[in-house]
This record gives structure tokens, sequence and C-alpha cells, in this order.
């Protein structure tokens, strides 16, 4: 099998987790979801710090701390938004 | 650290996510979960960051300083009635950032003189593409939901034909990218021509379908940071990239399903015309009976059963903490007081949840639709604030309505219905609504917060 076909398959099996585990995310939590999955989404960095981490060029530097400096928001941001709203909710009593 | 380690400590971490999505099932569990997530990110990135590969210190730590801060900022500071702006805006962030990775990705490779498998350039077409996109029509939905520019929805006969256009113009060069992959150029044009097409695709699409325009956003931004992964052949970026991705989806789903509407309709169509539904005026004559707070508080002397069904206009009158203060007024003399939530009760899925619980309502005091649906002819009264399309009984009973087929809320089958509301005026399909004329329904005119306060002030007196 060669790679591309080996990293197709991964993505195949991960849409299919995703959509057997998110439908069973209750309406009440998909604000947090979105939020949550905004801070997941945030995964790019780790492409980011490679770009930015080599050292190639001034430009692949310049882009590299760009894209470090915009997923690191959404990770931030997102865990701790999505930290904050689901502390809020709380059972009855 | 060998590649082969590295490799199973990204998969452990994309485990962690899946795992930290499986909490959010549950209220009990989604803190766990969550922090599990956040854990596994933290993971990815100490495993890269120790990459023998890395140099440029100085550069990495700047970036993550510059957007620690201002995302700490973000999350701590920002009010629950702005959760959809800040999802916007981490939705084009996440496009931006992958745009950006690819884009260094080619300079790298174009440096180095190394070729780039087909793989590769397809890949990083797709993060130009996808990244651009998002970025764009993101921030255009942030200034719709932040209102800096008008929510209205804009029709304009040489949008569509413009639209084609920058279309089969990044396709074409995104096929020149895969082509020629030494050329820096058609990346960056591509980028420049799929912000443009961003900004016409969002800018035509009205307030109210925002929830829809979000949640597919959300969905892209998960799909650039994987075609970031196949850029780098990283599984930990496809499996992230999946996970959000499909969770986009799922929702856009659902929030089309919630209007009855598909999504090329919310996209590319407007709402249906108003036909020749009979006129405000007729529905209303003399058949609108309007009541006081002293009335309702008598009202509840005799009810067992209560459910509130709150809309978006109870957010904007900040009424969220009176209306807890009315269920537990209720609930202390003994009435079942239950939430009715319709899916698009928000400006985003679960907002109205979101809102509510932030006032300490219950969870398991907020029920769906559906489940208030099925026992709504044994609810004595039925309190609406703040809705109005949600709660329309025309969904059910006129075909030509422009809200035909819409799943609603059934308050009308309720024995009493009373209506928070500030005047007749329509809701967002602008249309009038026969439940303010309906035999068992009472209008309660006012701001949303001062009619619930009075409300409490009036069954404390009684």
């Amino acid at each position: 099998m060669s790679d591309s076909v080996l990293l197709l398959t991964i993505f195949g099996l991960a849409m299919i987790v995703g959509f057997e585990i998110i439908t069973k995310v209750p309406p009440t939590l998909h604000t947090p979801l979105m939020s949550g999955a905004n801070a997941i989404s945030g995964i790019t960095i780790i492409g980011a710090l490679l770009a930015a981490g080599h050292e190639q060029t001034w430009l692949t530097v310049v882009l590299g701390v760009c894209a470090i400096a915009f997923a690191t928001i959404n990770v931030v941001g997102g865990f701790l938004v999505t930290h904050r709203m689901l502390s809020m909710f709380r059972k009855k009593g | 650290m060998p590649a082969e380690l590295r490799n199973v400590i990204y998969f452990v971490a994309a485990a962690m996510f899946i795992f930290g999505i499986k909490g959010l099932t549950h209220p009990r569990t989604a803190v766990r979960g969550n922090m599990l997530g956040a854990g596994g990110m933290l993971l990815a990135i100490v495993v890269t960051l120790i990459d023998k590969e890395i140099l440029g210190w100085q550069w990495i730590i700047l970036g993550l300083v510059l957007g620690s801060s201002i995302g700490g900022y973000l999350g701590v500071k920002i009010q629950m009635t702005a959760m959809p702006q800040l999802v916007a805006l981490f939705n084009g962030f996440g496009g931006a950032a992958s745009a950006l990775v690819g884009g260094a990705v080619m300079h790298e490779l174009i440096s180095k003189g190394e070729p780039t498998t087909t793989q590769g350039a397809v890949a990083i077409a797709a993060t130009g593409l996808i990244g651009a996109v998002t970025f764009s029509g993101s921030m255009v939905a942030f200034a719709k939901l932040q209102e800096l520019i008008s929510g209205k929805p804009i029709t304009h006969l040489g949008l569509k034909a413009a639209n084609t256009a920058l279309t089969l113009l990044g396709l074409g060069l995104a096929v020149m990218v895969v082509m020629y992959p030494q050329a820096a150029w058609a990346y960056w044009l591509l980028v420049v021509v799929m912000l443009g097409l961003g900004v016409l695709l969002v800018l035509p699409i009205g307030g109210a379908d925002m929830p829809v325009v979000i949640t597919l956003l959300n969905s892209y931004s998960g799909l650039a940071a994987c075609a970031t992964g196949f850029v780098l052949n990283n599984i930990v970026l496809i499996i992230a990239g999946s996970l959000v991705g499909a969770s986009g989806l799922i929702l856009t789903r659902i929030m089309c399903v919630a209007m009855n509407r598909s999504l090329t309709n919310v996209l590319f169509g407007v709402m249906a015309e108003v036909g020749d539904a009979p006129s405000a005026d007729e529905i209303y004559a003399g058949k609108v009976k309007s009541t006081t707070p002293e009335e309702v508080a008598m009202l509840f002397d005799g009810a067992r059963r209560v459910l509130i069904v709150p809309g978006y206009g109870m957010a904007v009158a900040q009424a969220q903490h009176a209306v807890r203060d009315l269920a537990g007024l209720l609930e202390s003399r003994g009435i079942d007081v239950e939430f009715g939530i319709h899916p698009v009760a928000g400006r985003m899925p679960g907002h109205m949840n979101v809102l509510l619980a932030e006032a300490d309502v219950p969870y398991d005091q907020l029920k769906e639709m559906d489940e208030v649906n099925s026992t709504m002819e044994q609810v004595d009264v039925v309190m609406v604030i703040g809705a109005n399309d949600v709660v329309n009984p025309v969904a059910r009973t006129d075909p030509s309505s422009p809200i035909a087929g819409m799943p609603i809320v059934d308050v009308d089958k309720a024995r009493t219905v009373v209506v928070v509301k500030r005047s007749l005026s329509p809701g967002f399909a602008g249309i009038p609504n026969p439940l303010f004329a309906a035999d068992n329904c009472l209008m309660m005119f006012g701001d949303g917060k001062k009619m619930v306060l009075e409300l409490v002030g009036a069954l404390k007196a009684g």
C-alpha cells in the first residue's frame, strides 16, 4: 500500500469515527463542541512549528510565525472558552 | 527521537482527541473530555518541539507568546452572547494557519530544491484553496454577527457570475499548483482568488442563516488542517482535522433540518417570497388579547406544568437571569417547570443552552423540541419569551408559507400560551404569526426582562 493510500485510509476511518461519536453529542453541548473543535483544529500548530523551526529562509520563518500565532489563538482560546462554558453546566439541586 | 516513537506519540494524542470528544456526549463528563483534548494537544506540541531539526526557538516562542496572549484574552473575556462571533473568528484563524503552513512548506521545498510528490502538491493546493476561503468567509461572518456590516441578505445578479468566475479561476490555479510545484506565484494567486471567493460567498447570506455558515466554516477549518496533514504526512493532523470536519458537517445538517432548508438553498438561494398569504391585519384584527403580569401571575395559581420557550430575543433583552428567577419561584410552589429549546433558538447550535446554563438553569431542565412536543397537550401554561418563527403554527398548516415544513415547538397545543414580546412585528421570516391571535394565546407586550421581572414581583405579591 502506498503512503498516499495509507493516509487516505486513516482520513476515511477518522471521518467515520468522528461521525459516530459526534452524532451522540447532545444538542445542549453543541456550542462547546464547536469551540472545542476550534481548539482541536489548532493542531495545525504542529505544521507551523516545523515550518518556523527549520529556519529555512526568512520567508518560511515569517509564514511559520504567523501560522503559529493563529493556531495558538485557537488552541489556547478554544480550550479555555470551552472549559468556561462546560463549567457552567450543572445538574438540578 | 526516532520517527517511529514520534508517530506513536502522535497516535496517542489523536486517541486523546477522540476520547476527549467522546466526553462531550454528556455534560457530566464534558469538562474532563475537554481537558483530555487539551492534554492531547500539549503532548503533540511537546513531541514536535523536541524534534532535533527545530532550530529557530526565538521565532517559535514569539509566535506562541503572541497567540497565547490573544487566545487567552479572548477565551477568558468573551461574553457568552458573543460565542458565535468567537467561533467564526476561530474558524477563520484555523483556515489562515493552514494556508500559511501550506505556503511555508512549498517555499521550503523550493529553496531546498527538493521535488514535490504528487500527493504533496495536491495537498498544498488544497490547503491554499480551503484555508483561504475559510479565512475570508469567516471574517465576513464575524463582521455580520458583530454587526459591523449589515446582516441583511444581499441579492445581486452579478454576484453569481462573479462567484462562478472565481471558482473556475481558483480550480485552474489549483491545477497549476499541482502541475508546476515550483511556481510559488500560482499558490499565492490561488490564495488571493480564494480570499475573494470567501467574501463573495458569505456576503449575500442573511443574519438568520449565520448558524449554518459558521457550522460549515467550522467543518472547512478542520478539512484545511486535514489537508495540511497530507502536506506533511502527519497522522495527528489528519485525524484531528477529520474530527473537526465531521463535527462541522453534522452540525450543518442539524441546522439545515431545523430550518427545513437545503444547504444549497441557504448558501445560494434566498428565502421564499411571501406569497398571497393573509396579511398581518387580517390575522390579528380584533383577535389579539393583551394581558398584564398580574393576570399571568393569577394564571400560574392553577397551573401544574409550565413550559418556557426562549428565543434569541430573550438574550437580546438580557432576561436570562430574570427567567431563571421566575422558573425557581414557580418550582418552589410545586409547579413542574421545563424549558423547550428549538435547535435554532440561539445564533449557533446549542447557543441558548449555554446562555441559560450561564444564568444557572440546570441542564436537565432544558428539553429538546421533540421531547416537549410529545407532551404539549398536558402543559398548562407556556411562556414564549423573545421567540416568533420557531413557534409559528403556519409551518405545519400552510404549505405555501416560507417556513412550511420547518419543525416548530407546538406551543399552540398547550392549554394557555403567554407570549412576551415588544410588538406584533414579524421575525426573520417576515410573516405574521396566527398564534398571537389564537383563542388560547395572551400577549404580554413589553421588554422581555422588564415584563418577567414584573411577573416575578406580581407572583411574590399575590
